[in-house]
């Protein structure tokens, strides 16, 4: 049985914790099509967490379309996700990877690289907003 | 739940203009929310914010001074034994009669409680390991909360109260109180309302915030809804409160930014696109310690601009 945990620490609400590690693991084919997800009790117990965070992450995966409720019988994964093609994944890799080197020759340490990815991540969400 | 399923649309509990006063003090007042049924509400304030208070007045230990407050529609009254019923209380120090063995206490939650549910009650120690013939001065402090817990269960109240009720615990049995109350908020569709200082744990089980401080309710609501609703901002230290979107809660200033928790809708939160501005989601207990730290006049009017007399660099709220 697929089994979550939580981060206390990252900042990220517990609930998109639950549905970013269903996501990861699909990606990750730990999860597939037909595996059933732990009860909502067993999740609430489990992590002691409120059960309703782990309704809330339930709905938001059918929402999504990755996951769906069988009355009585509990839910279900029901996509297989369409996981990042290896090529693509390689070119990621090496434009980034060009990325850092030069950010690197330019003097930048650890901490500011993560903290421009932050910036430049938070630049593109705000073009998104309406 | 089946004495209570008559007004199981409306909300699990709602104040109205509650109010309680000490002689010329008030302990609470203007006391104005509701939590819905099925959620886990967290009573959140500093030492005498007036969260026992609150709790008393629910439970029918205390009498309202002014407005009233009603468990599924049916309001409150002190000293009333439909009113102790209704609701299953877990107290602070989990008062439970020393030399009593846990069926003792069993015994007495019978005689008290008409919709007692002693099979419950015994599978529930049963299942801890608790021995019925015990008794409870021999019970190790996380066993003593677990008792008082199963007592509250048992009672098959639809409102559970707990008042502090992992404070005098160590992690473990902290841990697995709380592990126990979200299990059985999950199996029975319960609704609690759990007070706490303790601001750093409750994110994680709690869906329905409730802020107490100087007897006000300085912040209610969906925990989710709040902390979309509230943002950290970076801004220049110049910045009067006025040119911020949103209301400012609270101000922290530096030498040369502010760090500013505002609380304002998505739009006003859009529109904002000054440079040199940053807006961060705010944590749980940022959210908390922000309007905790409010001065008490804030809870009902603005903020006044640039807090002077509160020069240091930051503080607990706005540094992570």
């Amino acid at each position: 049985m697929f089994r979550f945990r939580l981060d206390g620490s990252s900042g990220v609400p517990p609930y998109l914790q639950l549905v970013h590690q269903v996501r990861q693991s699909l990606l990750l084919g730990y999860l597939r099509e037909g595996d059933r997800l732990p009860t909502v009790k067993d999740v609430a117990a489990d992590l002691v967490i409120n059960p309703n965070t782990v309704v809330k992450a339930y709905r938001q995966l059918e929402h999504e379309g990755l996951a769906g409720g069988r009355p009585g019988q509990g839910t279900f994964i029901t996509a297989t996700a369409t996981p990042v093609s290896p090529e693509a994944q390689q070119d990621l890799r090496a434009s980034l990877e060009a990325w850092l080197r030069a950010a690197e020759e330019a003097g930048l340490d650890d901490e500011a690289v993560t903290a421009l990815i932050a910036v430049a991540r938070q630049d593109l969400k705000k073009e998104r907003v309406p | 739940m089946t004495q209570h399923d008559a007004d199981a649309s409306g909300p699990a509990l709602r104040a109205d203009r509650l109010g309680r006063r000490y002689g010329k003090v008030w302990g609470l007042r203007d006391c104005t929310l509701e939590v819905p049924a099925g959620a886990v509400a967290a009573l959140v304030g500093p030492n005498g914010a007036g969260k026992t208070t609150l709790l008393e007045m629910i439970i029918g230990l205390l009498e309202p001074t002014e407005g009233q407050v009603s468990v599924f529609g049916q309001t409150s009254r002190a000293d009333t034994a439909e009113t102790l019923a209704r609701v299953g209380y877990v107290a602070q120090d989990h008062p439970l009669y020393r030399d009593f063995t846990v069926a003792d206490m069993f015994h007495l939650g019978r005689a008290m409680n008409p919709g007692w549910d002693q099979e419950l009650a015994e599978a529930r120690v049963d299942t801890l390991g608790i021995p019925l013939k015990r008794r409870v001065k021999k019970l190790s402090g996380g066993q003593q909360a677990q008792v008082s817990l199963t007592m509250a269960l048992a009672k098959r109240a639809p409102l559970l109260v707990l008042d502090e009720p992992v404070s005098s615990l160590d992690p473990v049995a902290r841990l697995e109180f709380m592990r126990d109350v979200m299990a059985s908020a999950a199996d029975a569709a319960l609704t609690f309302l759990i007070s706490s200082h303790v601001v750093s744990e409750l994110e994680r089980f709690c869906d329905w915030l409730i802020v107490l401080s100087h007897g006000h309710v300085q912040l209610a609501g969906p925990a989710d809804d709040l902390l979309d609703a509230h943002r950290l901002l970076t801004v220049p230290r110049a910045t009067p409160d006025a040119e911020l979107p949103g209301t400012a809660v609270h101000r922290t200033d530096s030498d040369r930014h502010s760090t500013v928790l505002v609380r304002a809708d998505a739009v006003a939160l859009a529109v904002q696109g000054h440079a040199g501005w940053q807006a961060d989601r705010v944590s749980f207990e940022q959210l908390v310690m922000g309007y905790l730290q409010r001065p008490s006049t804030a809870a009902t009017t603005r903020n006044p601009a640039p807090a002077a007399k509160r020069p240091g660099p930051s503080t607990k709220a706005v540094t992570r």
